[in-house]
This record gives structure tokens, C-alpha cells and sequence, in this order.
């Protein structure tokens, strides 16, 4: 938790990454489909923040934009500063020459992402050449021999092929090859989710001593609650494109402030579950979203205000921000507007 | 909120499966074939005996590879059984016919993991869930209409009409689960065999989900086969629980002993994993390595002794062990130092032929013995020195012999039956 308290304190170093007003939209026949649609946050040099939510929220899509990998109809907005430079406004060239060196991603799906005719020594070898062309041999293997013990891979296993390891090596050999060049700051989405319960506690591990053996800073994405509280300083809960609420994990998980997050841990089943809990209705249609606070419909404490206006974002009483009328700010709530708001009856139809 | 239902006592099986074993073979090479050589087999299920008992909630919890899929498929006929027998209602699966099967499959219902996989796109909800029917011979169109719209309500997809002519692309993931459901209950079966029926769905739906099946197994009275790899809504949701891994059940009994007393490593281990949402609880740190090894050549003695940390003399440590303490040994040393170590072990792959006896080195046979000590004195805790009876100095290295392995059967311990070497009859 040190960690924490060193970033938000008065000593403010510089962010590694600061995303302001971030906003993808996918172009469709309905209209345009607004997956992310003004998120703003800062990433500090060797911190971990989870962004957490469900499929559709628009993490994934934030992820990519983030690093330039959205597919051709996406269009993005807003400013996503790096080392001084907003990445947005860069040139394809330059932006190139960032992602690996600078920028580092991890995926899903390990066997997808590497090729199954390369070794294992041809995916770092031609990893490293991409930045750094003349670099002999010796010295790759060296590099590579590097970051494979860290992440416990033998070197008795550098010239074998990706099909020659098991689900939980293949997910460690992208996070290697992806942390070879030292980038300060990676994207990991979903990373454990492909893999058995004993391996995904194991790259939670590693994960989380990323920071220490690497100093990278590291966006987790994920849509369990569990690998946040596990492996991340703070956590960013994202909702129908929105970050609704973020801060120090400790903070938002253990006193969540928006009533989204305090549903989505309330309806998540763990060991202690005793009842089943969950939130009527399901997410709400990005091209055409609810006015107001996008989870009115579905929040048991809407007022009527929710519903008409757009929340501001505050700062949480613990630190962090939320955005929730019902945290403030209220010299803004117009007249009769905390009166609790009257809700449709959700039917089954909208179930999710 | 509904809390979770009484467990139901009495003695009524429903399923009985007794030492059943379904083998694959493995294809091998087209040359192997052509000599006739065995490529092998994959034991997936190897012995396994378990009884459904009526309205009763058995959860199957393991990894991929562990079994409980086949033997979820195994009781609806839809996988070759090798030996044993299924036993429902008195006849035996294995040994019915397509036209008996087809009966079978409308008494034992089946959930699949992936309800995208599940439907096909080209039918609408009303086809897809009537196609059930079809299949049971129910040719009266209204007859299947009637009960469609029945089973549609009952899982919640109301009013009927909207949902009817839509395909699955128009629904979201827990509604298309809902179908799914649906068309496994509109034979009214008595039991329904769930195959991660939930793992595939967001946080906040896998709870709709279950309460449904809660639901339906109130209202028809079923029986369940929870087949999963997260113990959290195991825990929630079934009476008793076998834990599986690599074919075989190492742990069974009632989920609250299985959960208030751990006994089986394996079991001890998959609770540590859960990620738990409450911060103030932190990582573990002892958590087993490696993965689930290989089924075509499954490691000797316990299948669980290479990743087991409280493993014995006994357990079958062998030659493959050797290999994984000297590859972990080099992640922690720097490349000058590996290129010279490896040099000195010289070639590892003929350790990859499980025996009790291996031999390494192509060096000076102290040099390669001191190598082993000093491996040993970094962390003598690890497991596997205990099963070495023996390093003799054999030409240019060494020789290490193992004890004998013992596999273990599953025993009555406490109040639930574990396959361990640590458990036997007389232990707690």
C-alpha cells in the first residue's frame, strides 16, 4: 500500500501515461457505437491500475486505442500524453516506433499471438531487431535469457517451438517478449483469462511483481474483481463507457462509492457468497445510451436528477474520483432533484 | 435472498457410475500406424465411481484436462466408455443403442459451456428449443409450440413472443444461456448435466444464471451435475463436490466438509487460487508449480506429486522430476553459469522416458554429483530429495535412483474420501 500513498502524495512525480477525455467510437449502420466516451486518468511510473468491468463497457476498446490498434471505421479523441507527447496526434510512423520499444501489450490468447513456424529465440530475436537492428546475437539470447528467468521459463527451452509449451508457459513467453525491450508502460487485457485457476494464480504472481522486477507501469485488464484486489495499486471501474469511479484498490473495493461498483462486488460470487445478489436489467445500447447517468435505469438508488442531467465527477471521500449524484456535487442537483427517481419496471425482456 | 437449499438425505441414486474409464487413443504418425505401433492413450476418465442421488447437486471441479467434462459426456452416452458401467435407472448406458440413447438423452439433459456454441445461428429461438422436441419424435407443430412458449417462461425469457422469432444474434450472453436452458428442460428430464454453464458470462449474470437453475431444480425437481473449475460458486451451489484431476477423483465428500477441511493437496491448492475480491486478504505465495501434466504419459505414482508440496518419499518421484529440478534450478542462474552447468548434465530429453532409475552427466562424476548437492543444499525442503534413495558415480556421472511410487486409491478420511498417501483409513 506504500506504493499508493508515495504516488498520491505531495511529491507528485510525473505520470507515465495521462489519458484526458479519451473517447473511441466505432462507426455502424445504427449510428456511431461511443465505446469510450470521455475517460480521463493518470498512470504512475511502476504503478498497476485494473480497469474492471463487464464485456461491452469498453475497456478492451480503451486498451487498444490507447496503444494505436483499433480496427479501420474507429474513430478517437481526446489526448493520451506519453513521455511528454500526446500519442493521439502522432504520426503512424512514430507511433510505430513507440508500440513494442515504448508501449507494450499482452493478450488474451498466447497461441494466437505467436507465430507457430518461429522459435522461441526467432520471436525475441526478431522482437529486439525491430528497435534495435544491429544487435548481435549473443547479446539477444542474453537479453531474452534475461526476462525468460524471470518469468521462470528455462533456457533448455529457448529454441523450442510455441507448441512445445503449456497454456501458462505460452501466457509467460508473451509477457516476456513483450517486457523484453523494457517499454515503461504496458497494457495487459484479460491476460489470465484463457488459463486453469492454478495458472492464472500464477501469472497474478508474476504480474504483480512486475512492478518491482521491471518498474513498468501496467494497465490490468480484467473482469474479475478478484485479480484487481490481487495484483493492482488502484482500480478503474468502467461502465457503458464511462470510468464511474477509481482509486486506491483498498478504497473503492472495500468502500465502494458509486453504486455500480458496490453491485458489481455485491452480485460477484466468491467463497463467502451466501445469497445470490445481481443487477436487474443489463448495459444499455452504446448508440443510443440513457440520458444522465448511463446506470440510472438500473441503480436502486437513482434520484431524479440521474436521469436528466450528467453526473460531474468528484473527488471520493478517500481519494479518487466518482461520478454519482448522489456523491455531489449538490449545489448543482436542481430543485426536488434527490427525490428518488420512480424506475420502469424492468422486464424480463431486458434481462440479461 | 435465497439462500442455498437443504442438502436432501436419503439414499436414492439416480446415476450410478462405477469404475468407469474412457480412453482415447491417440492417432501417432501415419508411419507408426503403418508398423502397427500404439501411439498411446490418453486416460481421461480412469476409474472414477460416483453416485447421483435424487435432487441432489454433485459438483465435478477441476482444470482443463481433469476428466470432468468426459465424465459429464460419459453419462449421456455421448462418449465411448471403455470399461466400467453408467447406471440409470437400472440400465446401463454403455451398453444401449442409438434408439435406447436417444430416450436416455431426454431423461439426462446437458448444459455446454459456450451457449454461443450451443445454438446454431441459422435457427430461431422457437426452432432451436422445438428441434428437442423433434428429436423425441413430437410431431404435432402446435403440441411443440405450446410447449416451447412453457419452457420459454420458465426460464424467464417473458413474454414468449419477443423472443420467439429471434436468433441468436439478438440476444445478449445470459439470455442465450436462458435458451439453452430451456431447450434442456423442455423434455422434462430428471437430471441436467451443466458443463460450466456459467463460466463463459459476466460477473453480474453468472448470479442470474444460477438462481435459475436453483429455480428449475425446485419446480421440476432435477437433479444436477455442476461441472466447473471455480470452486466460489461450487461452493454455493452443490451438495457435494469431487474434486478431479488428471482422471481420477482425489477428493469427495459433502461441500461443507470438502471446504471446512481440505485434505487432498490438490484441494488445498485450488482454494488458495481464487482470487478473492476483498483487498485486505493477500496473494499466495506457495502455490503448487508447474501445470497439469501431459495425460497421454501421466506422471508415475500420484498424479499430483511433481506439483505437490507436501509430497513423500513415496509419491513416484522418477526421472521427469529430475529434469523440471534442474530446468527450474537454471531460471535462477545467469546465462555464463547455465552454458557451463549444462554442459557438465550434457543431454536431458532421454529423462523425458518415465523410470526410477535416471542417469545424467557427461562430465567428471564428482563435478556432476557436487552439482546436484549444491542444487540440493540451496532448498533442501524440496519435496523431491526425499524420494531419492540413491546417487552413485557411474563413468562420466551419475546415476540417481528413486524409491518406489505408490499410487493412491481414494479412501474414507475424516468425513469425505481422499486419494493421498498422507490419508489412510485410520487417519483423520
Amino acid at each position: 500500500m506504500e506504493l499508493v500513498d508515495e504516488v498520491s502524495g505531495n511529491r507528485q512525480p510525473e505520470p507515465v501515461i495521462s489519458a484526458r477525455d479519451v473517447r473511441v467510437w466505432y462507426g455502424t449502420t445504427r449510428g456511431a457505437i461511443r465505446a469510450v466516451d470521455g475517460v480521463s486518468f493518470d498512470l504512475m511510473p511502476g504503478e498497476t491500475l485494473g480497469l474492471v468491468g463487464e464485456s461491452g463497457c469498453g475497456k478492451s476498446t480503451l486498451g487498444r486505442g490507447l496503444m494505436g490498434l483499433l480496427p479501420t471505421g474507429a474513430k478517437r479523441d481526446g489526448e493520451v500524453v506519453f513521455k511528454g507527447r500526446d500519442v493521439f496526434s502522432m504520426s503512424a510512423k512514430e507511433a510505430y516506433a513507440l508500440r513494442g520499444h515504448e508501449l507494450g501489450m499482452i493478450f488474451q490468447e498466447p497461441l494466437t499471438r505467436l507465430n507457430p513456424l518461429m522459435r522461441i529465440s526467432e520471436h525475441f530475436e526478431e522482437t529486439i531487431r525491430q528497435h534495435e537492428p544491429r544487435l548481435p546475437r549473443a547479446e539477444v539470447q542474453q537479453r531474452a535469457f534475461e526476462v525468460l528467468r524471470v518469468m521462470g521459463i528455462p533456457p533448455t527451452r529457448y529454441r523450442s517451438y510455441p507448441h512445445e509449451f503449456s497454456g501458462g508457459m505460452r501466457q509467460r513467453l508473451m509477457i516476456a517478449l513483450a517486457l523484453v525491450l523494457r517499454p515503461a508502460f504496458v497494457v495487459a487485457d484479460e491476460p489470465t483469462t484463457a488459463l486453469d485457476v492454478l495458472v492464472e494464480a500464477q501469472i497474478v504472481g508474476i504480474l504483480n511483481d512486475l512492478r518491482r522486477t521491471f518498474d513498468t507501469s501496467l494497465l490490468l485488464i480484467t473482469h474479475n474483481v478478484g485479480i484487481v484486489a490481487e495484483a493492482c495499486d488502484r482500480v478503474a471501474v468502467m461502465y457503458a463507457g464511462r470510468i464511474v469511479e477509481q482509486g486506491a484498490v483498498a478504497d473503492v473495493l472495500g468502500n465502494p462509492q458509486h453504486p455500480y461498483t458496490r453491485e458489481l462486488l455485491r452480485s460477484t460470487i466468491s467463497l463467502s457468497t451466501t445469497g445470490l445478489e445481481f443487477i436487474p436489467g443489463s448495459p444499455p445500447d452504446l448508440v443510443d445510451p440513457p440520458a444522465g447517468c448511463r446506470f440510472h435505469p438500473r441503480c436502486p438508488d437513482a434520484m431524479q436528477v440521474c436521469a436528466v442531467k450528467d453526473p460531474v465527477d468528484v473527488e471520493r471521500p478517500g481519494g479518487g474520483r466518482v461520478e454519482c449524484w448522489l456523491r455531489g456535487p449538490e449545489d448543482l442537483v436542481p430543485e426536488g432533484g434527490t427525490r428518488p427517481l420512480k424506475q420502469e419496471e424492468l422486464t424480463v425482456a431486458d434481462e440479461a | 435472498m435465497p439462500t442455498k437449499p437443504e442438502s436432501v438425505t436419503g439414499n436414492d441414486t439416480v446415476i450410478d457410475v462405477r469404475d468407469l474409464s474412457v480412453h482415447f487413443g491417440l492417432r501417432g504418425s501415419t508411419l507408426a500406424r503403418l508398423f502397427g505401433r500404439d501411439a498411446g492413450t490418453v486416460k481421461a476418465v480412469d476409474g472414477v465411481d460416483l453416485a447421483l442421488r435424487r435432487g441432489e447437486v454433485v459438483g465435478l471441479v477441476g482444470e482443463s484436462g481433469s476428466g470432468k467434462s468426459t465424465l459429464g459426456r460419459a453419462l449421456l452416452g455421448l462418449v465411448p466408455i471403455t470399461s466400467g458401467n453408467v447406471v440409470f435407472e437400472g440400465r446401463d448406458v454403455g451398453r444401449m443403442g442409438r434408439r435406447e440413447l436417444r430416450e436416455v438423452r431426454s431423461d439426462i439433459a446437458m448444459v455446454f459451456q459456450d451457449p454461443n456454441a450451443a445454438l446454431n445461428p441459422a435457427m430461431t429461438v422457437e426452432v432451436a428449443v422445438g428441434d428437442a422436441l423433434r428429436v423425441q419424435g413430437v410431431t404435432s407443430e402446435t403440441e411443440r409450440r405450446e410447449r416451447v412458449v412453457d419452457a420459454l417462461e420458465r426460464v424467464g425469457l417473458s413474454p414468449v413472443e419477443l423472443f420467439l422469432a429471434k436468433y441468436p444474434r439478438d440476444l445478449s450472453g445470459g439470455q442465450k444461456q436462458r435458451v439453452v436452458m430451456a431447450r434442456a428442460i423442455i423434455n422434462s428430464p430428471t437430471v441436467l448435466v451443466a458443463d460450466e454453464p456459467i463460466s463463459m458470462l459476466d460477473m453480474s449474470v453468472r448470479a442470474k444464471i444460477l438462481q435459475l437453475m436453483l429455480d428449475l431444480k425446485r419446480d421440476l425437481d432435477l437433479s444436477y451435475v455442476y461441472i466447473t473449475h471455480d470452486l466460489a460458486s461450487a461452493k454455493f451451489f452443490c451438495d457435494r463436490i469431487a474434486i478431479m484431476y488428471l482422471g481420477r477423483i482425489v477428493e469427495i465428500g459433502d461441500t461443507e466438509e470438502i471446504f471446512a477441511h481440505p485434505r487432498h493437496p490438490y484441494t488445498r491448492a485450488l482454494l488458495k487460487a481464487i482470487p478473492d475480491p476483498d483487498p485486505a486478504r493477500s496473494v499466495p505465495r506457495d502455490l503448487p508449480r508447474g501445470e497439469i501434466p501431459d495425460a497421454a504419459s501421466p506422471p508415475l505414482g500420484c498424479a499430483f506429486h511433481p506439483r505437490c508440496p507436501v509430497a513423500t518419499a513415496t509419491c513416484g518421484w522418477e526421472s521427469r522430476d529430475l529434469r523440471s529440478l534442474l530446468e527450474e534450478h537454471w531460471t535462477r542462474r545467469d546465462a555464463e553459469t547455465y552454458e557451463r552447468e549444462r554442459a557438465l548434465v550434457g543431454d536431458l530429453d532421454h529423462l523425458d522416458t518415465p523410470a526410477t532409475t535416471a542417469r545424467i552427466g557427461s562430465g567428471p562424476p564428482d563435478q556432476v554429483r557436487a552439482l546436484l548437492e549444491r542444487i540440493r543444499a540451496e532448498n533442501p525442503d524440496e519435496p523431491l530429495w526425499q524420494g531419492v534413495s540413491e546417487i552413485t558415480e557411474d563413468g562420466s556421472g551419475v546415476v540417481v535412483r528413486f524409491h518406489e511410487g505408490e499410487d493412491p486409491d481414494l479412501r474414507p478420511a475424516g468425513g469425505a474420501e481422499v486419494a493421498c498417501v498422507l490419508y489412510g483409513d485410520d487417519q483423520g
